[in-house]
């Protein structure tokens, strides 16, 4: 079970704590390296190298390479954790992925670093609000989105435990603490955050889990009780979990720093339909539209992914529910 | 719009510089080295090479730019700004929410802007199939690229040089950004092309070397393109990262620079002393 933390704690950058999980991991097992594409410190890889100069391969800026090589490394036995900006690591590495890696039934794990809109006045070229439809279809593959440090520090274990391609994304910009260090975490296992009864609002990624958070009160104050799930595991997703909140809540919205094409919102519509459980839902996220500079709070507000949209979205589909009832 | 006293181009760069700075203060970091490492070529492109018109930046004729090195796109703004495509207001603008000048340039976004770059290793392809489109006009147009030495560990680049010399691209001219660092460190440490005039003369291109920093030299150099009749062009440009303000010539560490008001103020005085210098 995970234990919830009270109160608001800022955390770190996950991206620094996947670095140090990755030191401490690779203190165990002597098979993990880390496998880079110049860009130094961005994910503390020098902090690596450091300790591992002998396991640390920074090959400069090829990302294609980067996916193969690593592909290469696990064939021999190796654990590589290979990382890139997301959209490089899923745009650039989209073939290198599907083929040297998952194809070929790698042990290779992908970190993925300022996913969604959150490398900002970078602008277009370096937002990546497709990186999880680009590799979601990719089979047996793990998508992780872990909210906090803590759920990074586990993510990245059973990465490193588990046979197989991971994605990960690894926010840059600092979040809050979700979970208590000693929370128990499962593969493929959403986590409800905030109980409710009139809508659950399903979130991935630390970003877009605060703003459902924020929804949440906002709704509270209406009299509406709004659950808070994080999905954790975008892939295997948690069909049980969406099940269940959408036959106790009976409407949905999901929120997700990624294009609402073929991310999150599209998965749990999958399921939805899959299992013959269709209720009111709504898609927050960003819509399909190329990225733009900015900060992370003025794109949010133009994508339309603030708290009050999901909690707008959340009205409506409540309110269609009420409709459906009569 | 030729400018022929190399003195003057200098000038020109010195007040291009000015212009990254006012970038960086609007925004309060920005690619700093990579910028200052190829201003002084894009100046001369600007001011002394191209074929270009300010007012009208879309003319047929003209020479087109494409900076393969999306993140050095301060440097490009800096000498679009200088030469008039857009009023210098909007250097004040550089990152901000829906900014014409995102960190990466964007060529629906500002006049002048040939290619939406910042995802290494696509320029030199992209400026292959304008060289080529262009050559079918006849009017004359060539291309001119900036790509980094970092950059090409980029697999594409490479395939951009095959491209090139197999089809005779004698109006297409690469800078070679070579001032030796990337993000992660020294070049010829983290992963090394040397020597780079050979490999590409390997593919059948034309090469030099000068120092990318000296006007002179840069100058004679595109005077001279193409260096031989039916081949791309190669121009090895030794430069300084970090070159017009001291503490950050040849630091890795100034990659991306984050500079405090001290500091600031510090890189503006040195280009004011230069433009003073300059003047006797
Ligand atoms: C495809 C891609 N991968 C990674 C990056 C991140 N990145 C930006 S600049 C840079 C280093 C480029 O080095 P170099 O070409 O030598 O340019 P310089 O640092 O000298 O300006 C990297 C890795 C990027 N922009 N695009």
């Amino acid at each position: 079970m995970v234990k919830l933390v009270k109160g608001t704690i800022e955390d770190i950058e996950l991206t620094r704590a996947y670095n140090q999980q990755l030191i401490a991991l690779a203190e165990e097992d002597p098979r993990i390296v880390d496998v880079e594409a110049d860009v130094g410190n961005c994910i503390f890889g020098p902090e690596f190298q450091k300790v591992f100069p002998d396991r640390y391969v920074n090959l400069g800026v090829c990302e294609q390479s980067l996916s193969s090589v690593s592909a290469g490394l696990s064939a021999v036995g190796l654990i590589p954790f290979c990382h890139a900006f997301a959209a490089f690591a899923s745009r650039r590495m989209c073939d290198q992925n599907y083929i040297s890696v998952a194809y070929a039934k790698n042990n290779v794990k992908i970190i993925a670093s300022a996913p969604g809109i959150s490398s900002g006045e970078n602008g277009g070229t370096h937002h990546a609000c497709e990186d999880i439809a680009l590799v979601r279809p990719i089979p047996n593959i793990v998508i992780m989105d872990p909210a906090d440090s803590t759920a990074m520090r586990w993510a990245v274990r059973k990465a490193a435990e588990t046979f197989g391609v991971f994605y990960i994304r690894a926010e840059r910009l600092n979040g809050y603490r979700v979970y208590e260090e000693d929370s128990e975490f499962e593969l493929g296992k959403a986590n409800v955050i905030r109980n409710g009864n009139d809508v659950t609002l399903i979130a991935e990624g630390s970003l877009i889990l605060n703003n459902c958070l924020k929804a949440a009160e906002i709704l509270g104050k209406k009299g509406i009780s709004a659950r808070v799930v994080d999905i954790f595991t975008i892939k295997p997703i948690d069909v049980d979990t969406i099940i269940r909140c959408a036959r106790e809540t009976g409407a949905i919205v999901t929120a997700e720093n990624h294009s609402i094409t073929g991310g999150l919102g599209s998965a749990v519509a999958e399921v939805l339909c899959d299992n013959c459980c269709v209720v009111p839902m709504k898609r927050i996220g960003i819509p399909n539209r190329f990225g733009e500079v900015g900060q992370p709070a003025e794109l949010m507000e133009i994508m339309h992914m603030t708290d009050k949209d999901i909690a707008e979205a959340a009205l409506t589909a409540i309110a269609e529910k009420r409709r459906n009832e009569k | 719009m030729k400018t022929d006293d190399i003195r003057e181009l200098e000038r020109i760069a010195a007040r291009c510089r000015q212009n990254v700075l006012r970038m960086v203060r609007a925004n309060g970091s920005g690619h700093l080295g990579p910028a200052y490492s190829c201003i002084d070529i894009v100046t001369a492109l600007y001011f002394h090479a191209m074929n270009i018109d300010p007012q009208n930046p879309k003319k047929e004729d003209r020479d087109i730019f494409i900076l393969s090195a999306g993140h050095k796109g301060m440097a490009q703004y800096a000498v679009l700004a200088e030469a008039g495509f857009f009023d210098k207001s909007l250097l004040d603008t550089f990152g901000h929410f829906k900014s014409p000048l995102p960190g990466h340039p964007d060529m629906h976004k500002l006049p002048g802007i040939e290619a939406s770059t910042g995802s290494l290793g696509h320029g030199m392809n992209i400026a292959c199939g304008v060289a080529l489109g262009k050559r079918q006009d006849g009017l004359g147009s060539r291309v001119f690229v900036i790509v980094g030495d970092g950059e090409l560990a980029e697999g594409s680049n490479w395939e951009a040089a095959a491209i090139a010399a197999h089809y005779r691209l004698d109006n297409l001219v690469l800078f070679l950004d070579h001032n030796g660092l990337q993000i992660s460190g020294k070049t010829k440490d983290v992963m090394s092309f040397e020597p780079i005039a050979k490999h590409f003369e390997g593919f059948g291109w034309a090469a030099r070397e000068i120092d990318g920093n000296n006007m002179a030299e840069i100058v004679a150099a595109i005077d001279s393109v193409p260096f031989e009749k039916g081949k791309p062009s190669l121009i090895v440009a030794n430069t300084i990262k970090g070159k017009g303000f001291s503490r950050a010539e040849n630091q890795v560490g100034y990659h991306y620079w984050n500079p405090s008001a001290e500091e600031m103020a510090l890189a503006e005085k040195e280009l004011e002393d230069l433009l003073m210098g300059m003047r006797t």
